[in-house]
């Protein structure tokens, strides 16, 4: 064929004439005979001369570019008309087949396939035909069948069955294999999101909440596949994890106040006689409880973050619930005691006794007050060690080196030397009974022995001047002589209330050793020299408080050995009584202990943690005002609860209180222009 | 008649009218110093150099001034006076100066045009803080008892915030926590009468900077009302 020259029009005008507008009427349904092979070439033929017009012996392909444009113009004019028109149909007819293959219908997948091609084609062209006339229309109808499912389903559903039969993992998985059947890729994401709204989002609070079978009842019925396909479900979806971390905090919140009121009423409803030690068991169930939690956190919950939050924010609440009056810091402190006491864990064996003991530790996390914690624990350590009360010298060191783990060196320290105080005692007593068998003239006269404290560990003990009767007095002298030859610059200060002493009561019927306190002693020795003496007379011989006597004679006649007679035989000692030794007491025991009504320290203890506090909170706000010269007043909050995080909460008015103080001892100011803003004076 | 015998000092050989203000005050000027002087000598203590109380008593009552009334204390914040009950010359000769009052008569004229002075914004926080100041009168003391902050802020604030005075004051006599307050507690009346919405309370914010005593007081207000 000879290679006619012609212009790009002339070419383009036979073009148009004999292929494009013959192909539109075909494709219109016109009456139009199909191209010949003949006509397929001559238009090829065409179209290549247009392009590759020969030009001053060079062939340049120049006109190709303007041929492209010719078409893309004819293009231009004919596919919007033919999309506009027949797209809105098409539309409809995908999403039609789409749901019918949802119900499980079978559709000609690969005619999806080539006409959401053609509409990606069309949309890499004009501006996103796919994503806003498809997939827009797809998602908004997706969204809608869902919905309408959903809601079906969670009537007659239960939720392990809802999640998993037909349902949303079921769904899930074949809108993913759709979209690679005949979708474009990037719908996978949307169309994903929209079901997982409609069949998780939307019906949340119906889904987990419900009675039987929501997440709460999962995790009363330890179903641990459920719970893990929910976690793995919810973790795709906008705040899923959210939401159900929520509820598991609100579940373990419910339980763990379940169990404390069950120790309320426990404690309430006893008779006085009948002590349930309920901190035994209320914390051994809070132990299982978060055991029992900890191990769902890890397990179902891959240790989100999330859940141990809301697990820890859950027992910070009720584990700070006190119980009939006594603070959780208190029972905690009885519940340590109980297992470190004689008597109290004996049975147990060592693994048993760490394991609790570490749970314990565990659990003061929680607690707020751990500084009342603290003091607590050292006054009944205090007591385990002065009377030789402790079960296991081991164990009391295993849970003061877990305490300072948790808590630190500071929070420990002075437990820490209290134990080291004991065995240094031991040594001196040592020294001292060689000193004493070395030393004729010194020796005190009785058996005697002494535990040197150092003051600074231990709580305080107010110390009386009682007046020693001499048998003691030449004790504590000689011992004072001993102990000045063996240290320097120290000072003793003698505390008889926790003393014991063993003497012997001289009865009518037979001799019994009475194992009293030091106090009880000491009023006993006196009616040595007289038969019968009034309050008063006793007062005035031993130099004690009234609160001090009263419970010490009430021990000694109105308990349960009747070593004095008083006269009147009332219950109770008023200062105008009178006493008498009772020489006709006895006993079948040839020994026995006559116990002093213990004072109700709870009150003390708070008091000594209060002002403790006052001080801890004033130094906190130095240091940070201080450091920071000018802050605000709620972020000077903010630092100084942080800071005292690990030995207790302040609550604000407390910390408005000191910042008081601290103005008026000129250690801050207010600014003037900005109130809300303090200033550090240096 | 030439007044020769009267002059103090025989002027300059030649002198400008600006020199003479330099110089030396102008024959009225130094009249009126005489003048504040020989009233401040009228009441003064001659031993101790100074107006004592019994010396501000009769001013109060020649002035025809009630010596517990708001005024006086306005007067004393006008003279910037430092101890409570007492005048120093130095105070008197400032203060009446900046009052223009050189006479009884003028004094207790300048008494209206005192009172609008204080109560002009930049000047009440001032004189409201001096109030509270002059109560102070020992070395170093930091607080004032709760009987006396009952009193200023009666007298103080009464007029302005009745209302709120009045309630502050039967909170002040009912709580026990505290027998003595600081400057910085008084300071922060005048904001919560001047800030806070009353009796309804509905801007207050105890999670805020207000001191701890306000905080109370608003509890127990709010308890009073429900």
């Amino acid at each position: 064929m000879a290679a006619k020259s012609f212009t790009v029009e002339e070419g383009w005008e036979y073009v148009k004439n004999n292929g494009i507008t013959k192909l539109i009427r075909i494709l219109e349904g016109l009456p139009e005979p199909s191209f010949s092979p003949a006509e397929y070439m001559m238009l090829y033929t065409t179209i290549y001369n247009m392009c590759f017009q020969k030009r001053t012996h060079v062939y340049s392909n120049d006109n190709s570019k303007e041929a492209y444009e010719k078409y893309k113009k004819a293009f231009d004019e004919y596919i919007p008309m033919v999309y506009l028109e027949v797209s809105g149909n098409a539309i409809d007819i995908v999403i039609t087949l789409i749901n019918k293959e949802r119900e499980g219908q079978q559709i000609d997948q690969g005619l999806l396939k080539n006409v959401l091609d053609f509409f990606i084609e069309i949309g890499s062209v004009y501006k996103k035909c796919y994503e806003m006339d498809f997939e827009a229309h797809m998602l908004q109808d997706t969204g809608d069948y869902y919905s309408r499912k959903s809601s079906k389903w969670i009537m007659e559903d239960s939720c392990p069955d809802y999640m998993l039969k037909a349902s949303v993992e079921e769904c899930l998985k074949r809108e993913r294999d759709r979209v690679s059947h005949y979708m474009h890729p990037s719908t996978e994401k949307k169309l994903v999101e929209k079901v997982q709204h409609e069949l998780l989002v939307v019906k949340s609070k119906q889904l987990l909440e419900k009675e039987c079978s929501g997440f709460c009842a999962l995790l009363r019925e330890r179903k641990a596949e459920d719970l893990s396909r929910m976690y793995r479900l919810y973790k795709e979806t906008p705040q899923g994890l959210e939401i159900i971390a929520s509820i598991f905090n609100k579940h373990i919140t419910g339980e763990g106040t379940a169990l404390v009121k069950e120790a309320e009423y426990a404690a309430t409803n006893q008779a006085a006689s009948k002590v349930v030690v309920q901190e035994q068991v209320l914390f051994r169930k809070i132990t299982e409880l978060h055991d029992k939690y900890v191990a769902d956190v890890n397990d179902l919950f891959l240790n989100h973050h999330l859940f141990h939050k809301a697990l820890k924010e859950a027992f910070e609440i009720f584990c700070n619930k006190a119980v009939a009056g006594s603070s959780s810091a208190e029972l905690l402190a009885k519940f340590c005691d109980n297992i470190l006491h004689k008597g109290g864990s004996e049975k147990l064996s060592d693994e048993v006794i760490e394991e609790t003991l570490e749970k314990v530790v565990k659990l003061l996390a929680y607690i707020h007050d751990k500084d009342l914690f603290a003091e607590f624990y050292r006054k009944k350590l205090a007591h385990r060690l002065l009377f030789d009360r402790s079960a296991n010298e081991d164990h009391e060191k295993t849970i003061l080196s877990m305490l300072k783990q948790q808590c630190g060196g500071q929070f420990t320290s002075k437990m820490e030397g209290m134990v080291t105080d004991i065995t240094l005692a031991r040594e001196y007593q040592t020294k001292f009974a060689e000193y004493f068998h070395s030393n004729s003239n010194a020796t005190p006269g009785i058996d005697f022995s002494v535990t040197v404290l150092t003051s600074g560990f231990w709580p305080t003990y107010k110390s009386f001047n009682l007046s020693l009767p001499t048998e003691m007095a030449k004790c504590v002298q000689v011992f004072k002589e001993f102990y000045d030859s063996e240290t320097k610059h120290r000072r003793l200060t003698w505390i008889y209330s926790l003393g014991t002493c063993s003497i012997n009561g001289k009865f009518e019927t037979k001799t019994i050793e009475l194992i009293v306190s030091t106090y009880q002693a000491a009023a006993l020795l006196l009616f040595n020299s007289s038969d019968r003496l009034s309050y008063s007379e006793i007062e005035t011989h031993l130099n004690l408080t009234d609160d001090d006597l009263v419970r010490l004679l009430h021990s000694l006649s109105c308990a349960k050995y009747k070593i004095l007679i008083k006269e009147p035989n009332t219950k109770t000692i008023s200062p105008t009584d009178n006493f008498e030794f009772n020489y006709k007491f006895t006993d079948r025991m040839r020994r026995i202990k006559i116990p002093v009504a213990p004072l109700d320290e709870r009150k003390k203890v708070i008091e000594v943690v209060d002002k403790d506090r006052r001080s801890t909170i004033d130094a906190a706000i130095v240091r940070i005002m201080k450091s920071r010269k000018v802050l605000g007043f709620q972020q000077l909050v903010m630092e100084c609860v942080e800071q005292l995080s690990n030995m207790f909460k302040p609550d604000i008015k407390l910390i408005k209180k000191r910042i008081e103080d601290l103005i008026t001892r000129d250690y801050l100011e207010r600014d003037e222009e900005n109130p809300s803003m303090f200033r550090y004076l240096a | 008649m030439p007044r020769t015998s009267k002059r103090k000092a025989a002027p300059p050989a030649s002198v400008k009218s600006s020199d003479l203000h330099s110089v030396r005050p102008g024959k009225g000027a130094t009249k009126e110093v005489d003048r504040i002087d020989r009233l401040f000598n009228s009441y003064a203590n001659q031993s101790l150099g100074l107006i004592d109380p019994e010396g501000v008593e009769k001013l109060c009552s020649d002035v025809g001034v009630d010596h517990t009334d708001v005024r006086i204390l306005m007067l004393a914040w006008k003279l910037k006076a430092e101890k409570q009950g007492y005048f120093s010359k130095d105070e008197w000769r400032t203060g009446l100066k900046a009052l223009k009052a050189d006479n009884l008569d003028k004094l207790k004229k300048a008494f209206p045009a005192l009172e609008t002075e204080v109560m002009t914004p930049p000047n009440f926080q001032d004189f409201y803080a001096y109030a509270f100041k002059y109560c102070l009168t020992e070395e170093k003391q930091k607080c004032v008892d709760i009987e006396t902050i009952c009193e200023l802020l009666h007298l103080v604030l009464g007029s302005q915030f009745r209302a709120q005075v009045d309630s502050i004051i039967e909170y002040l006599k009912f709580q026990s926590e505290y027998r003595m307050l600081n400057m910085d507690q008084w300071v922060n009346f005048y904001r919560f009468c001047h800030e806070i919405s009353f009796p309804d309370l509905k801007n207050y914010d105890a999670d805020l900077a207000w001191p701890l005593i306000l905080d109370s007081f608003v509890e127990w207000l709010k308890e009073k009302q429900s």
